[in-house]
């Protein structure tokens, strides 16, 4: 069980306020995803949750009893550290047993629970080592061995892939998508990078300056992001905004058009410009089109065996259905 | 330093460092050496021939060599136990967020600043002389009977000042310790369930082993040879005679140079065999 409700919680630090009230509902066995840019209160808010820092006003309920001012230990959630936090003086063996130990538990229980979370993470060999010994992917696995071993009500990830190189990355977000499907336990997780959120989550809440500005599926927030925030953060590459004379036609003050949604073509279409830079993925190319009148740089992906080059004039059409459209303020228009 | 041409300059730059520092180290060492294999009292006929080890056998046997022996080992004992113990609690004290922490830390090491002669006597005057000590005073305010600390309880006495003195390097060195302890680390017990008290000797005492050791070893090279508290105060009287101190009243008090240097010669070997040890422990924290 594992059901999370904050109601209208805020945080200052001093006379900053990094969180104006703020209130959220994360469900039983959602696999919740906080994004935002680096400084948007997202680490903030899961170490309010962890119970690390005390909220200035607000209150928080796990499974509908109150929780604010229950020390983090009584919570029963478990957390996963940047830096993974491992003690470096005790072996893998060791670190897994801390919290079953702090526990009291006994020793058939605590050796049977951490050979069990052993295999289930493939650190059966490794269990004598210390975390020194031991290569990123596999001190993440410790860490949340020794987050796991103690079956918590929710755990708590806060950016724990980004000290991994790439390839790595993409492992371990498959390994921990593959434990939440085993486990069906909640998971918060908080991560800067919007491809994280979009493959992991079953519930994206997206962050800026301590606020939140939307929550929705990944595809929901794909499909009709709410503001233009929203817009512009999730989806890679990022959207193109364009204002103006093209915005009014449509009745907006802003149109987003997602690269993806533009064909390219070398003599028809109505809108044109030069390609400036041009990536090719092998899969996809982007095209980075300049002088379009329209805004400064139109990102646009095509197929991988589209070849135009630099200084070419291309035509861009974009999809009339996918076409999203801001007011003044930044807001969608339906 | 690549070049051949860098290498040689780097060698002739250090040679007179080099020669300078062994000299320094090798004249006196050979004196001893010589001397205490001899029989010299200068002002009893000088130099009266070679005696082999005639006099390592004297200074060992003598009746007061075991017990400078112990009172070597209690001030050196007393004084780590005291500087280690208050050191991690004054270092963890330091360590938490306060007003003022930049002059309260220079405050506590200012001790270390201070003559070990002088801090011997301001203590010897100030504090506890039996009439108009601080201590004194004190012990009069509650109606108690002064203690005449240097005769009455000279080792703590004694103990108690070389602790003050030392105890803001072992401070130092553990409050640098425990600022680099990640403070992810300390949350992740936290959240485990680890309740303060379990919380230090778990994570923080571990973290601080080396730096420990690291105090330990210091002082002990710098403990076996305090010599100016002792002199200042008790002058060896009370069951204050270290080793150091009946080395010095061998050479000076009786005038047998030849008795002193074998006493001298223990000495160095003793300080040896901490160093090796103060060496391989420093060299393994710089490799890692």
């Amino acid at each position: 069980m594992g059901r999370i409700q904050l109601k209208s919680v805020t945080k200052s630090f001093g006379d900053v306020q990094v969180i104006p009230p703020l209130d959220l509902t994360i469900e039983d066995g959602e696999f919740t995803v906080f994004v935002g840019p680096s400084g948007c209160g997202k680490s903030t808010l899961l170490r309010l949750i962890a119970g690390l820092e005390d909220m200035t006003s607000g209150s928080m309920e796990i499974d509908g009893t109150d929780a604010t001012d229950v020390p983090p230990a009584k919570r029963g959630l478990a957390m996963v550290f940047q830096s993974y936090a491992l003690y470096p003086h005790m072996t893998v063996r060791k670190n897994i047993a801390f919290p079953l130990r702090m526990a009291k538990l006994e020793q058939a229980e605590i050796d049977r629970r951490v050979d069990g979370a052993a295999s289930v993470l493939n650190l059966t060999d490794y269990l004598d080592r210390r975390p020194g010994q031991l290569s990123g992917g596999q001190r993440q696995r410790v860490a949340i061995g020794r987050a796991i071993v103690r079956e918590p009500a929710a755990f708590l990830f806060d950016e724990p892939l980004s000290n991994l190189d790439a390839a790595l990355r993409v492992g371990m977000r498959l390994e921990i998508s593959e434990l939440h499907e085993r486990l069906a336990t909640t998971m918060i997780y908080v991560t800067h990078d919007q491809v994280e959120a979009m493959t992991m989550a079953d519930k994206i809440v997206v962050l800026h300056a301590g606020v939140i500005e939307q929550v929705g599926s990944p595809l929901d927030l794909y499909r009709a992001p709410r503001n233009l925030f929203v817009a512009g953060f999730i989806g890679s590459p990022k959207m193109n905004f364009i204002e103006g004379e093209e915005a009014a036609k449509h009745g907006a003050h802003t149109i987003g058009v997602r690269p993806e949604h533009i064909a390219v073509s070398d003599s028809e279409g109505p809108w044109s410009g030069k390609v400036s830079v041009s990536e090719h993925l092998g899969s996809d190319t982007f095209f980075h089109v300049h002088e379009t009148g329209l805004a400064e740089t139109i990102t646009v992906r095509a197929d991988g065996e589209v070849a135009f080059k630099h200084g070419d004039r291309i035509h861009l059409t974009p999809r009339s259905d996918v076409i999203h459209r801001f007011d003044a303020k930044g807001l969608r228009i339906e | 330093m690549a070049t051949q041409h860098s290498r040689s300059v780097a060698r002739l730059m250090m040679a007179p460092a080099v020669v300078l520092l062994l000299g320094w180290m090798l004249v006196p060492l050979t004196m001893t050496l010589y001397f205490s294999f001899k029989k010299y009292l200068p002002l009893r006929g000088g130099d009266l021939g070679w005696v082999g080890f005639d006099n390592y056998v004297r200074f060992v046997s003598s009746s007061s060599f075991w017990p400078a022996v112990q009172a070597t080992l209690v001030i050196v004992g007393g004084v780590l136990a005291i500087t280690v113990v208050l050191g991690i609690l004054l270092a963890m004290l330091l360590d938490q967020p306060m007003w003022g922490q930049g002059v309260v830390r220079i405050l506590v090491i200012a001790p270390f600043f201070v003559m070990p002669t002088v801090s011997a006597l301001v203590w010897k005057n100030m504090f506890m002389d039996p009439v108009n000590g601080l201590f004194a005073h004190l012990w009069r305010f509650f109606g108690a009977e002064p203690i005449s600390w240097l005769s009455e309880a000279s080792m703590p006495s004694i103990v108690m000042i070389v602790s003050w003195q030392w105890l803001p390097f072992a401070t130092l060195i553990l409050l640098t310790a425990i600022q680099s302890l990640d403070s992810e680390q300390l949350e992740a017990a936290e959240m485990d369930g680890a309740p303060p008290l379990k919380r230090f000797y778990h994570i923080i005492l571990p973290h601080l082993g080396r730096a420990i050791t690291i105090v330990i070893l210091i002082q002990t090279i710098f403990l076996l040879s305090i010599f100016a508290e002792i002199f200042v105060t008790t002058g060896g009287a009370f069951g204050t005679r270290t080793l150091t101190y009946l080395i010095f009243q061998r050479v000076l008090e009786s005038q047998n140079v030849g008795l002193g240097s074998a006493g001298g010669v223990y000495a160095i070997i003793l300080a040896n065999i901490v160093a090796i040890f103060l060496m391989r422990i420093v060299g393994k924290n710089l490799d890692a």
